[in-house]
């Protein structure tokens, strides 16, 4: 149903994580992208920006709404994925590919969960 | 609670995301998405389940004159079979709904409403019929699917003969037979593209969406939701209830001019219209330059100055690009007169642009 890859985190709001050695990348999740459809526009924050755990950072829109993406972690914007702007599809056809921004400077976490818990968590969410 | 179509199990069946609409339960999409569902209306075809859609018969002598009474545009000498668009308006000369009208006999005439103003539509005929005019509400026997698209036209000859297709644009076939279901066929539909709007019992419902469905395959047709609908609609520069209209808005401030005939002696609304005079605020398109999308209610401005604000938006998918539509004042409606949109606090360039963003070319 859901592709949720093993060696990722996830925040609830449906965010991957991936630490890759301090710099931590940031996407939507495939259940994420799912729920909202054709995306097609992104709007990102800048470079040098913070971002704050829990809080919103950037938002999508699919043809019919907008969402918003909720940081998983407390930090400086260190890359944006500018490929993006151009081509927001990519975020439906490879979510996990197309991450959305990297974030330095890491000082504070949300609660994030493995695949397994993160799978259950969508399970409930669709009841 | 809200209220299933007939087509409701065929809805889930099909792979619809079922949302809650116009007080029921409608696929918003199915599995291929909305841009995909967009794309075959306007390079094949696709079908919806309208069966939501309001139908309230007037029957009678005094029919036609009931139907002068409460609408703003004109009737007379309309031919049987024909099909007439107009705006129903409250007193002060807002819009009670927008709808079409057929034409089955000198004193017989269907109305077709929108289905989330329904009961307040029919409430306020009611109320304001001719003696010698009866309306009936017949939504809740009907059922309608709507087979827009370039391709719609061969996928009904492969089912039907030649002469039950309506061939005119707004005009209607009120009795074809469809696998032996008695249908009414009418051209006409929400997607600025050709394709007919067929009407049939609830009984038949399933069915007929089975048959068409088997039909169109080989034609590349597919099941599109209510997200579809509206971008569809939107595109083609159609005002949506609601949105472009609505009690507080005239039928001259959304540009329905053409549906709206103050030389008629009388119609509820028309000295209210007449009063007004020139519209102050009127519906325009709007191009986005900036990026972003802009959608509806989002206020626009020159400079600190607040001049409107968006009614309908969204990335359309044929265009491939994001438009709108929006009431401002009249002296900045003029074509390429530039505004900003604040989009949730973020101010997003924007041009006045003509409303209808597409057209079908024949």
């Amino acid at each position: 149903m859901y592709n949720i890859p093993e060696e990722l985190k996830y925040a609830k709001s449906h965010e991957w994580v991936k630490d890759e050695g301090g710099l931590f990348v940031v996407g939507l999740t495939d259940f994420a992208q799912q729920e909202l459809g054709d995306i097609v526009f992104v709007n990102l924050p800048a470079e040098g920006d913070e971002v704050v755990a829990g809080e919103t950072f950037a938002d999508v829109e699919s043809v019919k709404a907008v969402a918003d993406v909720f940081s998983p972690v407390t930090g400086v914007v260190a890359e944006i994925n500018e490929e993006l702007l151009d081509n927001p599809a990519l975020v439906n056809e490879a979510p996990y590919d197309a991450w959305l921004i990297k974030v330095s400077d890491v000082t504070d976490t949300e609660e994030l969960l493995d695949a397994a818990a993160y799978e259950a968590h969508c399970a409930a969410e669709k009841e | 609670m809200e209220k299933k179509t007939p087509l409701y199990e065929v809805h889930v069946e099909e792979g619809g995301k079922i949302v809650p609409f116009a007080g029921y339960l409608l696929p918003v999409q199915y599995g291929s998405g909305v841009i995909a569902e967009h794309m075959a209306v306007r390079e094949k075809c696709g079908m919806f389940d309208v069966s939501h859609m309001g139908e309230i018969l007037f029957t009678g002598p005094t029919a036609l004159d009931s139907l002068h009474h409460l609408m703003t545009n004109d009737f007379t000498g309309m031919p049987i079979g024909k099909v007439r668009y107009s705006v129903m308006c409250n007193e002060h000369g807002g819009c009670v709904d927008d709808l079409i009208v057929y034409k089955f006999g000198e004193e017989e005439y269907l109305v077709v409403v929108n289905a989330s103003n329904r009961d307040k539509d029919y409430a306020h005929m009611l109320r304001n019929l001719l003696p010698g005019t009866v309306a009936q509400d017949l939504s809740d026997d009907v059922a309608e699917i709507a087979l827009q698209g370039p391709k719609a036209p061969e996928i009904l000859r492969t089912l039907i003969p030649e002469e039950q297709i309506p061939k005119g644009y707004y005009t209607a076939v009120r009795h074809a037979s469809i696998d032996g279901m008695d249908c009414m066929i009418s051209r006409t539909g929400y997607t600025g593209e050709l394709g007919y709007e067929i009407f049939t019992d609830n009984a038949n419902a399933v069915r007929l969406w089975k048959v068409l469905r088997q039909a169109g395959e080989p034609f590349g047709l597919i099941p599109c939701g209510l997200g579809a609908r509206d971008t569809l609609r939107l595109e083609a520069g159609m005002p949506l209830y609601g949105h472009e209209m609505d009690e507080d808005i005239s039928p001259l401030e959304a540009s329905l001019d053409f549906g709206v005939k103050l030389d008629k002696p009388e119609f509820i609304g028309r000295d209210a219209l007449i009063a007004m005079g020139e519209p102050k605020r009127i519906r325009v398109g709007l191009e986005v330059t900036g990026r972003g999308i802009i959608r509806e209610h989002q206020d626009l401005y020159v400079g600190d100055r607040k001049i409107g604000a968006s009614t309908s938006g969204t990335h359309c998918p044929y265009l491939g690009r994001p438009v709108a539509m929006a009431l401002v004042e009249r002296e900045f409606a003029a074509p390429g007169t530039e505004l900003e949109a604040d989009v949730r606090g973020r101010r997003v360039a924007c041009k006045v642009v003509p409303y209808v963003f597409y057209k079908r070319t024949k």
